[in-house]
């Protein structure tokens, strides 16, 4: 990391965001006014901001299973929330199955 | 009125994913006491003007969500009463021994159409840290964080929404005060139950999946207490939802707020007081944005789809 922290980016986007030391990818994107997530409780229990890291290292805080189980959690699968960036990373959206998500509200494209 | 029957909400489990953190949480920024911690893990709290031992209790678990809310009923007649009409009704009625929760009588258990689980009990001891009752101060020691009052009621949300209002009202000697419908099928969206004087005790909302929490609420005393819990979000860096702001439904003001878990809090303060006699207060649709948030009149879409 440099000391304009590690560079985050959606795969299909080209905007950067910055994401700080110790700091959840989710908590630096609305920092950021990046609209392309949905933000809920922010603390790994909704699982509206789920994602999926293509590439670059990360750690996770508890979050709950029911949204992100072990086998997803080796696949990569996360929760923005408490995902917490190691490296320079990239990411994808993903759609929760059988969720209602008003997606024009949010301003969100949530094509993988 | 005389209150009997079904008295009020007593006590809510919820599923939590970090004990300690929680426990921060509710007791040192919410304001509550810890009653007790269990061999099972369980933490038990109680806000400090309940009488009883205790109104919440937190549940480590690798999942958020609510495990039941229950509700104090007035007397074993009533309880058995409620067991055999359920039973009747084609529930399956699960009873609970004594002691399951400490200082809590036996307790009957079903599942709601909504696919959530309550329970009925008598019987709790009495806290020996409740409401003074000679000569009384209004609390017997100075409270803490955002200083709730009590635990006060739930918002919950599931698909069958017309089969648990019917067990609400039907069986459980419910009133509903408030309903939210469609402008053009009358189906009923949003629901507000209650079974004393407040404007609710339990609501529901028509969702797709079955079994899911939108908030735990606890009663503080006034605006200004919504303001001052407003600054402790912040200074602790709570996450926020929305607020503070005041409903058209129940008239409550308000602020909304997440656990450490991600389970949605609130307290309200205010909204008016219910008879049974009452007209029911209708919204529809086209006027969610007012009925839920009265000052933005638009509801945001995280507060309609976030849920544990
Ligand atoms: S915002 Fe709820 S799990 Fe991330
Ligand atoms: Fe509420």
């Amino acid at each position: 990391m440099n000391n304009k922290g590690f560079q985050v980016r959606v795969e299909g986007s080209d905007k950067v965001i910055t994401c700080r030391e110790n700091e959840p990818l989710l908590i630096a994107m609305e920092r950021q006014g990046y609209a392309r997530i949905p933000v809920g409780c922010r603390k790994g229990g909704c699982g509206v901001c789920k994602i999926r890291v293509t590439t670059g290292e990360f750690e996770v805080g508890k979050m709950s299973v029911k949204h992100v189980s072990e086998k997803e959690r080796n696949e990569n699968f996360s929760l923005a929330c408490k995902t917490f960036p190691k490296s320079d990373l990239k990411f994808s959206l993903i759609k929760l199955k059988g969720k209602a998500i008003n997606i024009g509200a949010l301003g969100i494209d949530r094509k993988n | 009125m005389a209150l009997s029957g079904v008295l009020r909400p007593g006590f809510v489990q919820i599923r939590v994913l970090d004990m300690a953190e929680s426990i921060i949480h509710y007791r040192d920024r919410i304001g509550l006491d810890v009653v007790s911690t269990e061999d099972d893990g369980r933490v038990y709290l109680k806000a400090y003007d309940e009488f009883d031992r205790h109104s919440i209790v937190l549940r480590e678990c690798d999942e958020a969500g609510l495990d039941m809310m229950a509700f104090k009923v007035s007397s074993e007649a009533f309880l058995d009463e409620y067991e055999e009409k359920l039973r009747a009704d084609g529930f399956e009625v699960t009873p609970i021994a004594a002691g399951e929760q400490p200082g809590v009588g036996r307790r009957i258990s079903f599942v709601a159409p909504t696919g959530h689980r309550f329970d009925l009990y008598v019987e709790m001891e009495l806290s020996d840290n409740g409401p003074m009752t000679n000569n009384p101060d209004i609390c017997q020691q100075d409270q803490r964080g955002m200083k709730a009052i009590r635990f006060d009621h739930c918002l919950l949300y599931g698909t069958d929404l017309d089969g648990t209002k019917k067990v609400f009202e039907e069986i459980l000697g419910f009133s509903t005060a408030e309903v939210v419908v469609d402008d053009d099928t009358g189906m009923i969206i949003a629901l507000f139950l209650t079974c004393s004087n407040k404007a609710h005790d339990l609501a529901i909302v028509r969702h797709e999946e079955d079994d899911k929490l939108h908030h735990v609420s606890f009663l503080v005393e006034d605006w200004n207490a919504i303001g001052e819990a407003a600054d402790i979000m912040t200074r602790y860096d709570i996450s926020r939802d929305i607020g503070p702001t005041r409903h058209g439904i129940t008239r409550g003001q308000t602020i909304y707020f997440f656990d450490p878990s991600g389970n949605r809090n609130e307290v309200f303060a205010g909204g008016y007081h219910f008879y049974p006699d009452n007209p029911l207060r209708v919204w529809k649709a086209s006027s969610v944005g007012k009925a839920i948030f009265y000052y933005e009149r638009e509801l945001n879409d995280r507060f309609m789809t976030v849920v544990t």
